[in-house]
């Protein structure tokens, strides 16, 4: 409001000053209406041009591209989005098909392990079996020689000490006598050993 | 002559003397620059239009910001319901901008610096305004300068201060733009002149000062041109929406 009461004061002053001033320098020309006919003239004519141009011609054709612009950039948009998924959906297949092959792979080493690990053992027992069976008829050679190195030891014992009491006393000492003498010394040499 | 401050606002005849019956309406540089405003415009939007690429290049990006410009501009103001006189708003603030730009060229004419011209637009926006706000609303369009919420007692002087200030749209539109081209044109030149009397040594200052004020009337340029398209938006408005 007061803006207004100030502009009106403005244009009053300008008035005055124009009726002051006319006398001596011709004043304010905006205030000389020799011209106001002529620029009333030529701004409807201008402005009206102008403004029929802008409207039928130019304007339509700028709210046109800008229309499709936008349906364009919506276009794209959702192409984008639509790849997007497609992407989307041939990284997952990707991750599948990745994480079958894994557990094939998984699947083939542990097969492969068990058949390893089967053959090893079997191998294994087969050896163990071998190796039990030579261990058994060494050990049943062995107890073979024990059992017979006894006797013979006993035997030849029995021999010499017959020929050595032969020798001493030149007398023939029953034999049998001599066998269980030595075997009950052998018995007693055991029975020490033992001790 | 020259010095004067004020013959940068002459008008004078540029070829022959043109009458309609007795009216004089000669050919001036007034006419002149109205014509180099209006071609300018179309140039630069039909250039800007022409094109139809989805990446714009400089003319089309100017062209198609001023057109969103514009039209954020009304739908702000005035709603959906001024998309119609789109094309109106948009020829006015174009025009007084390129007017205002125009003058700010040295020895070129301010055409906006004339209230006559400014004075026939704002009463051509005025009576438009006040037609379309009776055809929209009938008698109901009086409704405007009685505000809701006022007390009884002060309804006679409010409506008669609604009146007046509704009466007064034209003035305040019209001198608002012819003053401030008008101020600003004179005061540069008086800063100009400052330049020439005070010589070599002292004219520097004003010099600076110059500078200054050109920048700040181009800036006045555009903000007055931007005012005088939103105020015409707003009294569309309350012609359009009317809840006053």
């Amino acid at each position: 409001m007061l803006k207004k009461i100030v502009f009106l004061l403005f244009v009053t002053c300008f008035a005055c000053i124009n009726t002051v001033f006319a006398s001596e320098s011709g004043g304010m020309p905006q205030l000389n209406p020799e011209f106001w006919i002529s620029q009333i003239f030529w701004l409807i004519i201008t402005f009206g041009i102008l403004f029929i141009v802008l409207t039928k011609v130019i304007l339509p054709k700028i709210s046109d591209n800008l229309e499709t612009r936008k349906s364009q950039i919506l276009e794209n948009i959702e192409t984008a989005d639509k790849q997007k998924e497609e992407s989307q959906k041939k990284i997952e297949e990707y991750e599948k098909i990745i994480l079958e092959s894994k557990l094939k792979a998984k699947s083939y080493f542990n097969e492969a392990r068990e058949k390893i690990l089967n053959d090893i053992s079997k191998k294994r027992a087969a050896l163990e079996k071998d190796l039990d069976e030579e261990i058994g008829e060494v050990e049943k050679e062995l107890s073979d020689v024990k059992n017979k190195s006894g006797e013979k030891i006993n035997k030849i014992a029995a021999e010499t000490s017959a020929e050595l009491i032969k020798e001493l006393i030149g007398e023939e000492v029953n034999s049998s006598s001599i066998a269980a003498i030595v075997e009950d010394q052998s018995k007693i040499n055991k029975e020490r050993k033992d001790v | 002559m020259a010095s004067n401050p004020m013959y940068q606002f002459n008008v004078y005849r540029i070829g022959p003397e043109i009458k309609l019956g007795s009216v004089d309406i000669s050919f001036t540089n007034a006419s002149l620059f109205m014509v180099i405003s209006s071609l300018a415009i179309l140039i630069i939007f039909n250039l800007g239009a022409k094109k139809k690429t989805v990446i714009p290049d400089k003319l089309q990006l100017l062209s198609e910001l001023s057109y969103s410009f514009v039209a954020k501009m009304i739908s702000d103001t005035a709603g959906s319901k001024a998309k119609p006189y789109f094309s109106f708003i948009f020829s006015l603030f174009m025009f007084v901008l390129f007017c205002n730009m125009f003058g700010m060229i040295p020895y070129a004419f301010t055409v906006t610096s004339h209230i006559i011209v400014t004075f026939v637009l704002a009463a051509f926006i005025f009576v438009g305004v006040t037609i379309i706000g009776f055809m929209k609303h009938g008698l109901g369009y009086l409704k405007l300068f009685v505000p809701s919420g006022v007390p009884m007692v002060l309804l006679p002087l409010i409506v008669v201060i609604e009146i007046i200030s509704y009466l007064s749209r034209p003035i305040s539109l019209s001198v608002r733009l012819f003053a401030n081209m008008m101020a600003g044109h004179t005061m540069m030149k008086v800063f100009g002149g400052f330049v020439i009397s005070l010589g070599i040594v002292g004219g520097w200052l004003p010099l600076s000062f110059s500078v200054a004020l050109t920048g700040l009337e181009i800036l006045v340029a555009f903000l007055q041109a931007y005012v005088f398209a939103i105020l015409t938006c707003i009294y569309l408005n309350d012609a359009l929406n009317l809840h006053h």
